[in-house]
């Protein structure tokens, strides 16, 4: 009990502080000095509408680089930690009929509106974070409605690798042609789509990133799933 | 008088040291940490708000001076991908933990360790 | 003090609400869900704060792959936080 009242004094300690620290930083007033020149240039420099995207994508791509790393290594520490010489999936219980009905309903739909949410990171909401988990949850379905179901492993493992080594590739095809790693090529040396801002083919090398992020984000957190829900079996 | 967001954010966050600091299990300390990760995205989001202007996505009506600012948002856009698969690589220790020592109670692996 | 004021007000003392009860809760697998409610409530937070594309990433993240990987750690190990009486002299063994 002690221990517990403890913890609450210092507790409300930290938050007296977080409370003083934030009364000098008024909630709902203009602040902006980078950002301010990122709404400003965005449909310029980059082409696409929506201003987040092009920081993720275009402006800090070399962070999202580094991002989708650490997303990478945890995958594989997931898969190290939870490595077993024989495993596979010991669910007994089939899916109710509703579960799997909707199951095979369902997934070409979810799966169809992830596609969309990538593909239009650069016009709408959205983008290769979000698609890339909406299709990790599309497999997610499918694991919870067949108890047989496995994915592909092979296959999503070459289709990962291939999609990190294509983000690195098109950022060296910038260094190549434009001087620095992850130069926007399309957009500012070859100018596609410069008449066509705010529709689908514009954007530079945002769509074609956003793609691959997708497709990286969506097979590593599959395989997640799959690891953390297969278990040992001895004969 | 603080805002309502900056409110919800610091409790969010002492909720979830609350958690790693009392609890015992592991799995409970793992739910604090993921509470307090939602508390600190409100936190930098709510920090990038302002008030009467609409969402950074340039359109009609929408104009550069007419927007929040994009840069928290994008920071938490990430954050958020890489929170699940640090949680889902801690919780995995955990499962090893639980097949080595057969609890989750940290205080009894701690005794158990030596 | 307008509606949409009145809204956060609502939603963020039914966060707190979540993440008390999923602090609390002995039962891990109940605890899981009210994690996945704070994330819930956090996504319409950030609606409101006109953070549509952290919305989204928060809803189907949080809400929905953050609860089933617990979930999944859960099934394999053990499903209620034992409780262990408060010994005294705790703090000799620190």
């Amino acid at each position: 009990m002690l221990k517990r009242a403890l913890a609450i004094i210092t507790l409300l300690i930290i938050g007296y502080w977080l409370a003083q620290g934030l009364t000098g930083v008024p909630f709902g007033q203009d602040r902006m000095l980078v950002g301010q020149y990122y709404l400003n240039n965005v449909i310029k420099q980059t082409g696409s509408v929506n201003a987040v995207t092009a920081i993720v994508v275009n402006y800090r791509g070399f962070d999202t680089l580094g991002e989708v790393t650490v997303l990478f290594i945890a995958s594989t520490g997931v898969g190290a930690l939870l490595w077993r010489r024989k495993k596979k999936r010991t669910a007994r219980t089939e899916g109710s009929v509703v579960l799997t009905t909707g199951a095979r309903l369902l997934v070409p739909f979810i799966l169809l509106f992830g596609v969309y949410i990538f593909i239009h990171g650069h016009l709408t909401p959205g983008g290769g974070f979000p698609g890339g988990a909406t299709i990790a949850t599309a497999f997610l379905l499918l694991y919870m409605a067949f108890t047989q179901y496995e994915i592909p492993h092979g296959a999503f493992e070459k289709t990962e690798g291939v999609a990190g080594m294509s983000y690195v590739l098109v950022g060296l095809i910038g260094l190549a042609l434009g001087g620095y790693f992850l130069y926007d090529w399309i957009w500012q040396q070859w100018h596609w789509g410069i008449n066509d801002v705010g529709r689908l083919f514009s954007g530079g090398f945002i769509p074609i990133i956003y793609t691959l992020i997708a497709i990286k984000v969506g097979t590593e957190l599959s395989g997640i799933i799959d690891n953390m829900l297969k278990e040992e079996v001895r004969e | 008088m603080i805002s309502v967001y900056y409110f919800g954010a610091i409790s969010l966050v002492l909720i979830g040291l609350y958690a790693v600091l009392v609890k015992k299990n592991v799995l409970k300390i793992l739910i604090g940490l993921s509470i307090m990760e939602s508390g600190v995205n409100l936190l930098l989001v709510s920090v990038g708000y302002i008030a009467g202007r609409s969402a950074p996505i340039l359109s009609e009506g929408v104009g550069p001076n007419n927007a929040v600012d994009p840069i928290p948002q994008a920071l938490v856009l990430t954050a958020i991908v890489i929170g699940v698969a640090t949680t889902a690589l801690a919780l995995s220790a955990a499962i090893i933990l639980y097949e080595k020592y057969g609890t989750l109670n940290i205080e009894e692996i701690r005794r158990l360790r030596g | 003090m307008n509606c949409i004021s009145c809204i956060s007000y609502i939603i963020v003392g039914l966060m707190i609400i979540s993440a008390i009860l999923a602090v609390e809760w002995k039962d891990l697998l109940a605890a899981a869900v009210g994690m996945a409610a704070v994330s819930l409530f956090a996504s319409f937070l950030f609606f409101m704060l006109q953070a549509p594309d952290v919305a989204m990433t928060e809803a189907a993240i949080g809400a929905a792959l953050s609860g089933a990987v617990f979930i999944f750690a859960i099934k394999r190990t053990q499903r209620y936080e034992t409780e262990d009486e408060e010994k005294p002299g705790w703090w000799v063994r620190w």
